[in-house]
């Protein structure tokens, strides 16, 4: 009886949006009297972060502080129609439709401190920090704030845009399965290290390491929220969890979660994490979106991991210790795969 | 034939009509109008409904509420100290350590029983703290360390 | 925990920002943490109601008869909703954007086909008064043959699962119970290849397991509104199918939601809004519809169960010549979702690869068991499982490093897809090295020289004849380039000269498809006008 450790790779890639397009959102943005903005949505945050991501989306686009905007999400009768939080769309459909609203809400704003200034809205820069003052003259400038009361009380002018983001719908071939499944996509590599127990057939993951192509972090801890929760669902579907414990007999299926398996707190480990960034030419600042992929490498690395530990391949998930004594069993006992651990 | 049942709730008293066979977490929420407590399973397994009685951590939607008269219950919506936040909040806050947010108010509170009684836990007795909370989110790990920090914030306030 | 490579495509981007990249605060966490944040739940009504299912205990039966008088006498009984309430008592989630038929009903009336499936909706003044008056109802089942495996559910004179799909697959383009994937020639690159692999896996369903479970709490409004708080994910998506059952005009819906306990994917379905608003519409009171764990952990739409089977052939030197797949959805007895990530599995084959031949069958199955639907990496999940799985055989097969073996076939700029278009924007070969180099999985040298942005093009998939079918014309032209953005704005940097952001696509998409005739007989109210007819 012996603790063998193995290492396995998984790389991936992930479609951002809903698989054909067809998928839209749409965003308002508007400015209250003394240059606070709202951005107005119907699109939800399951705890994603959405009202965070298109909150710093809007402020990056209308040059003010995140400070001075806030998003007010979902309500039916108040936020413009929104697809849904899924399919990894939320980042860029949303965010792509609150820069377009931003940006227009952005442009009234600049005419308006323009004709307060007596320039060129042209000539006009927001330094982020609440003032929008003349380019190469920053001593000639005007708060946000005077901008916003002047537009509304003065000028008539209000300062707030609208924006809308689709994804034409693609066709299907029937014959040929051609399609423009999505504009973009993300890409990962995850190694996953695992100690196996050949007497009991319990696996332990030991250590993560990987690295995720996300085109823009817009808020690097969300991301890192996303790929740190999600490598631990995705360890919970590879050794864990289902709700049809011997599929496809439906008997013996779990009602609460002492019998739904999960990893807890102590059953977790060590995750080094590396995030580079293709922008995607149609992602907001470059955006593409973690929510979803952060969980699929797992599962094959982790099986992989436990055929370079033991030598036996788990085709089934979950991994479970009965299923791979079964196979140990079934080939005689464990082997590293080649005596060296990777 | 309901029963009154009267106790303190994060330092205030409190009074209930509760039925027969209630439980502490809809008589919070339903009854007192606490709902900073909430439900997740209703089963007494996923700790989200976690608060504390007389400083110990319990599921309040399997305690009967009628065995609470009398007693101290704390929950999340009595963390802070008018404007001022717990440790545990500002560092959940600092470590990102809520997503949803749902498991969030019983984590607090298995965290808060945690140092009440050991100011100086291992990563182990944290881990220890909150296998009864289950979180479907963050992995955990924000949240073990959210708890450190709390704990090494509030050693150097008292030092 | 998380570092950045900013080295690594740092010539397409352009750094100077301001908010973005920053680790802002989220803008909700004072509300967690505080337990503030409103949940669908966090909302009083002094008389609320509680609306409670009852479900069937059988796979699949046909009920015989019902007797809810006992019930309905019940102490706290308000009111029994029953088949016939409901207005429009059949739908597919889809029919929303046109894809498929109404195949669901929201109370079963002479079928039940799964374990769960709602028949009586009880109205009572507490949940415990709704659950005690289920107990009171009697119903009698015959019950019927069930099949739950995808491979059983077709074979010829398998059970019938589904009235409106009896062959119990869905149906493509009117034609195919399945979506297909051709590209090049499989059968010939087989025979020319130096190793053949196959193998078949299984993913067992999952669920979704948020630490809120699904519900909602419609609330009568004034001037004939009702107000729904609920835990959906897709807002308009749950109004508009909540509108389309109780035959109500959607302006009629004021929904509020946007804050919810966890997803993944279990709070797309729309499972407790339509049946909660009409209890609220039949009673006149508010009503809240909440799933207990139970039926959240089994009658919860979970993640459907994927079996998959992969043939490879692969030369000695490493290059994958060619991909075979055959696989099957487990949609549970209806098709919900399933429909759609069996098309989006299939635009994901052959995975992140540069693959000349490829061949793909993909089927959405119906079965006795819950629906499945949606959860995070719809579609994907399973089939990367079985990918990556087969990615590690195929290198030992051939004795090459997994990582060396992956960075070879990887897609690079330029390639060809399966699914007939340009890959762009890669970056798989990139994630592989600087993973390598982070956990020390020593890399030859030529590996970690290689790079997305190089050596990619038509050729690699054996020139641009390759790119159609042999002997098959292709029903529709390509499509000219998606519709891209132009760079973003930002605030010009004070000091240094403004780097030139990337260079814009071309902007302008094809003019939007003429509709065709549609293949769904559902007659549902198109809800958005910018969605043409799909062409399936």
């Amino acid at each position: 009886m012996a603790k063998h450790r193995g290492r396995g790779v998984a790389t991936i890639n992930y479609p951002i949006g809903m698989n054909l397009g067809g998928d839209p959102s749409q965003a308002l943005v508007h400015s209250n009297p003394s240059g606070k903005f709202t951005v107005a949505l119907s699109s939800i945050d399951l705890g994603q972060g959405m009202k965070s991501v298109t909150r710093q989306i809007c402020a990056e686009t209308l040059g003010v502080p995140v400070e001075d905007v806030y998003v007010d999400t979902a309500d039916s009768d108040t936020g413009p129609h929104c697809m849904g939080s899924f399919a990894s769309r939320g980042t860029h459909r949303v965010g792509n439709a609150v820069m377009t609203a931003a940006r227009e809400a952005r442009g009234v704003m600049l005419e308006a401190a323009a004709e307060e200034l007596e320039v060129d809205p042209g000539d006009l820069e927001t330094d982020g920090k609440g003032f929008i003052r003349v380019k190469g003259a920053p001593h000639r400038s005007i708060s946000v704030r005077d901008v916003a009361i002047a537009a509304q009380f003065r000028q008539g002018k209000t300062i707030s845009g609208r924006g809308i983001f689709l994804v034409p719908l693609s066709d299907v071939d029937p014959e040929t399965g051609e399609m423009s499944p999505a504009t973009c996509y993300a890409h990962a590599c995850l190694i996953a290290e695992v100690e196996v127990d050949d007497e009991t057939g319990e696996i332990t993951v030991l250590k993560m390491t990987s690295t995720y192509e996300i085109g823009r972090a817009i808020n690097p801890k969300l991301v890192e929220q996303q790929l740190v929760g999600g490598s631990w669902m995705g360890m919970s579907h590879a050794l864990y969890e289902t709700p049809e414990p011997y599929y496809p007999d439906t008997r013996n299926g779990p009602r609460d979660f002492n019998e739904y398996l999960m990893p807890g707190p102590g059953d977790i480990c060590p995750h080094d994490i590396i995030v580079l960034e293709r922008p995607a030419p149609d992602g907001p600042f470059g955006a593409k979106g973690p929510g979803e992929m952060c969980a699929n490498p797992v599962l094959p690395a982790v099986a992989n991991a436990v055929f370079n530990a033991v030598g036996v391949r788990i085709n089934d998930l979950p991994i479970t210790p009965e299923k791979v004594l079964r196979a140990l069993k079934a080939r005689g006992g464990s082997s590293a795969t080649n005596g060296r651990t990777r | 034939m309901k029963t009154p049942i009267q106790f303190h709730l994060n330092g205030e008293e409190v009074a209930a009509f509760v039925e027969s066979g209630a439980n502490l977490l809809d008589t919070l929420r339903e009854s007192v109008g606490d709902l900073s407590v909430k439900g997740g399973c209703w089963q007494g397994t996923c700790g989200a409904c976690t608060v504390l009685i007389d400083g110990v951590p319990r599921v309040s939607c399997v305690t009967l509420a009628e065995t609470c008269a009398g007693k101290s219950v704390e929950t999340v919506a009595g963390l802070r100290h008018g404007p001022d936040l717990h440790p545990l909040q500002h560092a959940f806050m600092e470590r990102f350590a809520a997503q949803c947010g749902y498991c969030t108010p019983g984590m607090l509170m298995a965290a808060k029983a945690l140092l009440d009684r050991n100011p100086s836990p291992t990563r182990a007795d944290v881990v220890d703290a909150l296998c009864g909370n289950v979180c479907r989110c963050t992995g955990y790990e924000p949240i073990i360390e959210a708890v450190l920090d709390a704990a090494r914030s509030d050693n150097r306030r008292r030092a | 925990m998380l570092e950045f490579r900013k080295d690594i495509f740092a010539d397409e981007r352009d750094d100077n920002l301001i908010e973005i990249g920053q680790p802002t605060a989220r803008q909700d966490i004072l509300g967690h943490v505080t337990g503030t944040s409103p949940y669908y739940d966090d909302h009083r009504f002094g008389n609320l109601l509680h609306l409670k299912i009852l479900r069937s205990p059988h796979a699949h039966a046909r009920i015989r008869s019902i007797d809810d008088s006992a019930a309905a006498r019940a102490p706290g009984v308000k009111r029994i909703i029953r088949a016939a309430d409901v207005p429009v008592n059949l739908n597919t989630l889809l029919s929303l954007i046109q894809f498929g038929k109404d195949d669901e009903p929201s109370l079963a009336s002479d079928v039940v086909r799964y374990k769960g499936e709602p028949i009586l909706g009880i109205v009572a003044t507490s949940e415990r008064a709704a659950l005690e008056a289920m107990a009171l109802v009697r119903i009698s089942y015959d019950q019927l043959p069930a099949v739950f495996d995808v491979e059983e559910a077709l074979k010829p004179g398998a059970p019938s699962v589904n009235a409106t799909y009896p062959k119990n697959t869905f149906e493509y383009y009117g034609k195919y119970d399945h979506q297909k994937l051709r590209f090049g020639e499989v059968e010939q690159a087989f025979k020319q290849a130096d190793i053949v692999l196959e193998d078949r896996y299984q993913m067992s369903p999952i669920e979704h397991a948020p630490i809120e479970t699904n519900g909602s709490i419609t609330v009568p409004d004034t001037n004939g509104r009702f107000v729904v708080y609920t835990s959906t994910q897709a807002l308009f998506f749950s109004l508009d199918t909540s509108a389309k059952i109780n035959a109500m005009q959607s302006n009629q819906l004021h929904f509020i939601g946007g804050t919810v306990g966890g997803g993944f994917g279990g709070k797309v379905d729309t499972m407790t809004e339509p049946l909660c608003i009409l209890a609220a519409r039949l009673t006149g009171a508010p009503v809240r519809y909440r799933f207990s764990r139970h039926e959240e952990m089994q009658f919860g739409s979970p993640r459907g169960a994927e079996r998959i089977y992969v043939k490879d052939g692969v030369m000695k030197d490493g290059r994958i010549v060619a991909r075979l797949v055959r696989a099957y959805f487990d949609s549970g007895a209806y098709t919900r979702l399933s429909s759609y990530a069996v098309v989006k599995c299939v635009a994901h084959i052959p995975g992140p690869y540069t693959i000349p031949n490829v061949h793909a069958d993909v089927f959405c199955v119906f079965t006795n068991r819950t629906p499945a639907t949606a959860m995070r990496g719809f579609g994907v999940t399973a089939l990367d499982f079985a990918l990556e799985c087969q990615m590690d055989k195929l290198a030992v097969a051939v004795g090459m490093d997994p990582l060396e073996f992956r960075i070879l076939n990887a897609y690079r700029d330029g390639d060809m897809k399966a699914h007939r278009r340009e890959a762009k924007n890669c970056a798989l070969i990139e994630c592989a090295q600087v993973t390598a180099e982070k956990a020390n999985w020593p890399l030859r040298d030529e590996f970690r020289r290689m790079s997305s942005r190089q050596g990619g093009g038509a050729a690699r998939t054996g020139g641009p004849d390759r790119t159609r079918a042999p002997a098959i014309a292709p029903a529709v032209a390509p499509p000219a380039a998606v519709p891209q953005r132009v760079a973003y704005e930002r605030p010009t940097p004070v000091a240094a000269p403004p780097k030139a952001p990337p260079s814009p696509s071309p902007q302008g998409g094809p003019p939007p498809s003429a509709p065709s005739p549609a293949g769904s007989s559902h007659g549902a109210p198109r809800f958005s006008s910018v969605f043409g007819t799909r062409r399936r």
